[in-house]
């Protein structure tokens, strides 16, 4: 009986979430006048996906603009971690000057959010002619003092033995970092990874401000370039388009369902 | 006996494909100690479960005091229990722990309420229910520790705590669950003999899991030796011990573990261990296989051979301080033996790499080959002791 | 004089140390230090974009921002949304993975549903909740008219704005809330469990009371500062659905730092914004650590 009651709750609940999901899709498969038409149908009579998608995909470079997210986050997240696990590495199993003024950094910076230091970075970058350029939307994150945070967590937990081990067959601290340590910590870095990538491919703020090509916008820039370019309520292509925007990360959830859930969480709790 | 305080009656349960208890059938009298003992996976603690209410049988009755509590869930059943883990709410100081049981009884939603205290009938109850908190307390010597989080106490005085909240309710009955596990070897003892001394002062009928014979056999009034989800023998230690129903109940109980030996039956119900006749008056049939079962205590080693003996080869010594540990192999089919004496007496056999072996008559247990106990045939044709 | 064993060996650690950490040390200093210095620099001046002339204000740089009505609203609005969205998210994430939580069969089905909107991206999902919105063809007025309601001006009245941002913020946040709170119920003994219904723990209720809520506090206190902590956030739903209108409702703290430092070009007054904006987070955070710390239950 209670259970009945439960999945009652939660398919209504269901019903909500899906439920913009659901009109996304079927207005993109909608002509213009169908969309207006205030009907709550969801199949379209006509069909105007061709009509959308092609808007959707020659109004605005997408292809590009989805490389372009990828480049981005994926050299991010790389970047990211090759800073913080040797960083993370040495705050943790290290002793050495300076170790808690190097933590205290840490700590700063999990209190600055990117958004407060946007206006010197950006006239930094200005100066430098690094406006427009793939390299300004990735630079300011290669530092990631979360992950730094995280890697240290993880890597407090791992044996000293396994590290003393290490050294006593003669390999370097940078060897351990990368030989030793990263196999170990492949659960953390994978988690991280996947919370970066996330984070990074919605990002608005620093893209809007550093970018005003629509050849270099990541997929949430692109798409307000998209609508800004649309002249009007096309509501059918604006749909169309973030069918195409939104697909990628979501079918890679899809498949990777328990690697997101499970790598968010272990983000959330350690972090 | 009169009417049993705990009546488990053909108790079967599965989890799924597996079966986990089967046939069991077990009545405990008012104020018993009763201990299930078995190794782990043998069923104990869900059939502990079983009779606290927190796992229905798949069939078969629970009996209280004569009523049937089948279908009660374990809240309504008034019997107290106590956890390995002790299960005490982290976020609350041990008189908390102790007091909620109490609370949940006898005070309602309304009245748990932080300014319900206010009501002048409720800071009565409540009052009492601190009395009653502060003499458990005091029973167990863990009065200066009221105020502590349990994350702020030692294991050993976790484990009061967690007795304490069982105490505190006066239940109909107690049920504990490997409760010394957790403990180290030392506290274990000390707190085996709290706990029979609880339990005598109480005099509430008391279920005792555990998978450490020891402890069964020093606590209990009676024994329930449990393997594979059945219980094997229910009986009193001492019973247990020396009159084991079964291979695996005289194997299972007793440290050193007894030795066994294979023979097979020779007519004239004589058992024997190759050439060597070990034994006669068996009452199996001839051509069978029967195992011999000697304690420790009761192996004798000698360096002459003779009859009703057994060449066993001298494996080691082991000299423990109060007594020796002789471990040797016998002929034929080479098992392991071990043979306790006095240091003094090992010595002797020090040099002897090849011994014989042989036991009183009175003390070999014989069991089938299904592992059941069978008995001897009156008719006495050999003496009680046998001489070189 | 040579240097003890000991010593020695300190020194090389230190210096494999750094350099490892030396790296992440630079990045460090030039893209948190130095552009923190300079936006606390800078919030004391009226600098301009591009502009060569700066004046330095010192703390009337600030005076002047605490009674400048657009930054006023801005707070004003943005601590509405956060009142808004980090309840409900809180909330509704708990009820949501609890019931998830007893759900044996379905478990692995509703959690991937209700975590969806978390990977979807928020601008275009905030494309998609304006056509849901639309006042006069969009599905929830359509529907709302159905059932005998009038429609709902969602994101064009200055009144509803607010809460229209925060209804697509609780959907967003509800999916990560729930994934952590499972993580946490899952995380509790059974024992306990057994413990209380053995102590006459009866009711659903009691359960949670006695239970499950102290055992979750370190749960709780993380979502419910992480929620927060990303209302005070909140930014691309404002960009691409109201840029801060209309009149202003729904202009928030980022937004108009963002207007203030990039389309005005006022960086000296942006970045005394900014530097409010970091001292806010700061404070939420202390609270929170602080002031809940003490009632969660480490056990």
């Amino acid at each position: 009986m209670s259970r009945i009651l439960r999945l009652l709750v939660l398919g209504g609940g269901t019903i909500l979430v899906l439920f913009p999901f659901v009109f996304m899709i079927s207005t993109s498969l909608k002509p213009q006048s169908e969309v207006f038409s205030a009907s709550l149908t969801l199949i379209p009579a006509h069909w105007g996906a061709l009509e959308n998608y092609t808007k959707a995909i020659t109004r605005i470079p997408m292809g590009r603009i989805l490389i372009n997210g990828v480049i981005v986050c994926a050299t991010i997240v790389v970047f990211q971690i090759v800073f913080a696990l040797p960083a993370a590495y040495a705050l943790a199993k290290l002793r050495f000057r300076g170790r808690e003024v190097l933590f205290a950094l840490v700590l700063l910076g999990l209190l600055v959010p990117i958004h407060a230091i946007s206006i010197p970075l950006y006239a930094a970058a200005r100066v430098l002619g690094l406006l427009n350029t793939l390299a300004v939307l990735i630079v300011p994150f290669t530092l990631s003092v979360f992950a730094i945070f995280l890697f240290r967590q993880f890597i407090k937990a791992i044996p000293d033995n396994l590290i003393l081990a290490a050294r006593s067959d003669g390999l370097s601290e940078a060897a351990i970092v990368w030989r030793i340590i990263l196999p170990n910590a492949w659960p953390a870095a994978s988690a991280f990874a996947i919370f970066s990538v996330v984070a990074h491919w919605n990002d608005l703020y620093w893209p809007l401000i550093a970018i005003s090509k629509t050849h270099l916008a990541t997929p949430p820039l692109g798409l307000l370039f998209f609508r800004a370019a649309e002249a009007g309520d096309d509501y059918g292509a604006l749909m169309a388009a973030t069918v195409i925007i939104t697909a990628p990360l979501v079918l890679f959830f899809l498949f990777a369902q328990r690697l997101f859930i499970e790598g968010m969480t272990m983000t959330g709790l350690k972090g | 006996m009169t009417q049993p305080a705990i009546h488990l009656r053909d108790i079967a349960k599965s989890f799924g494909e597996t079966r986990v208890l089967e046939g069991i059938d077990l009545a405990v009298a008012p104020g018993e100690f009763i201990a299930l003992v078995g190794p782990s996976g043998c069923g104990k603690s869900t059939l502990l479960r079983i009779a606290a209410g927190l796992e229905p049988p798949d069939s078969g009755r629970v009996i209280l005091d004569g009523r049937d509590v089948t279908a009660m869930r374990a809240a309504d059943r008034d019997m107290a229990m106590v956890f390995q883990s002790y299960a005490l709410y982290p976020h609350l100081t041990a008189r908390q722990n102790m007091a909620l049981p109490l609370a949940m009884r006898r005070l309602d939603g309304f009245e748990r309420l932080p300014f319900a205290g206010l009501l002048p009938a409720v800071r009565a109850k409540r009052s009492a229910i601190q009395q009653e908190v502060a003499s458990a307390a005091e029973m167990l010597k863990i009065s200066p520790l009221l105020d502590r989080k349990p994350a702020q106490m030692s294991g050993g005085q976790r484990q009061r705590v967690a007795l304490g909240r069982a105490l505190v309710r006066h239940p109909r009955a107690f049920l504990m669950d490997e409760p010394l596990s957790n403990l180290d070897a030392a506290l274990r003892v000390h707190m085996r003999s709290e706990i029979v001394d609880l339990h005598r002062r109480a005099g509430v009928v008391t279920l005792y899991v555990t998978h450490d014979q020891e402890e069964a056999l020093g606590m209990a009034d009676r024994v329930a030796v449990m393997l594979g989800g059945r219980i094997l023998q229910v009986a009193a230690p001492d019973t247990i011990y020396r009159d084991p129903a079964h291979v695996e109940v005289a194997s299972f109980i007793g440290s050193p573990r007894i030795n066994l030996l294979t023979a097979s039956l020779a007519a004239g119900g004589r058992a024997q261990v190759g050439p060597h006749v070990l034994a006669d008056r068996i009452a199996a049939p001839t051509g069978s296989h029967i195992r011999l079962g000697i304690r420790p205590e009761h192996l004798r080693l000698e360096a002459a051979a003779g009859p009703w003996r057994l060449p066993v080869r001298l494996d080691r010594i082991e000299f423990l301080g109060a007594e020796a540990l002789v471990h040797c192999r016998a002929e034929g089919h080479g098992e392991p033996l071990i043979a306790r004496m006095p240091p003094a007496a090992a010595d002797t056999l020090r040099h002897h790499p090849q011994l014989h072996a042989w036991a009183d008559d009175a003390a070999l247990l014989v069991f089938d080959s299904q592992g059941a106990r069978v008995p001897r045939t009156t008719a006495a044709m050999a003496p009680a002791y046998h001489d070189a | 004089m040579t240097p003890s064993p000991r010593d020695a060996a300190a020194a090389i650690e230190t210096r494999a140390a750094w350099r490892l950490a030396g790296p992440t040390a630079l990045l460090m200093l030039l893209l948190l230090v130095l552009p923190t210095l300079a936006v606390l620099a800078l919030s004391f001046t009226d600098a301009e974009l591009g502009a060569p002339d700066i004046t330095f204000l010192g703390l009337d740089a600030y005076t002047d921002l605490l009674s400048d009505r657009t930054f006023k609203g801005a707070l004003r609005n943005t601590a509405l949304y956060v009142a808004l969205v980090a309840p409900a998210s809180v909330l509704l994430g708990l009820g949501l993975a609890m019931l998830i939580e007893a759900e044996v069969g379905g478990r692995a089905f509703f959690r991937s549903v209700y975590f969806l909107p978390v990977v979807s991206l928020i601008v275009a999902m905030a494309s998609v909740w304006q056509y849901l919105m639309h006042p006069s063809f969009g599905p929830i007025n359509l529907l709302l008219r159905m059932l005998g309601f009038a429609g709902v001006n969602w994101l064009g009245s200055s009144d509803n704005v607010l809460a229209a941002l925060a209804l697509i913020g609780i959907w967003q946040a509800l999916g990560f809330n729930m994934v952590l709170f499972l993580a946490g119920l899952t995380a509790i003994d059974r024992t306990l469990y057994a413990a209380a219904e053995m102590d006459g723990v009866r009711s659903a209720w009691d359960r949670f009371r006695t239970v499950t809520w102290p055992m979750l506090g370190p749960t709780t206190l993380f979502v419910t500062t992480i929620s927060v902590i990303n209302a005070v956030k909140v930014f691309e739903t404002v960009a691409t659905l109201t840029q801060g209108g209309p009149a202003k409702a729904s202009e928030t703290l980022l937004w108009v730092i963002y207007q203030e430092g990039f389309v005005y070009l006022h960086i000296g007054t942006a970045s005394a914004m900014a530097v409010v904006f970091i001292a806010l987070l700061l404070f939420l955070l202390v609270i929170q650590t602080r002031v809940l710390d003490k009632q969660v239950h480490y056990g």
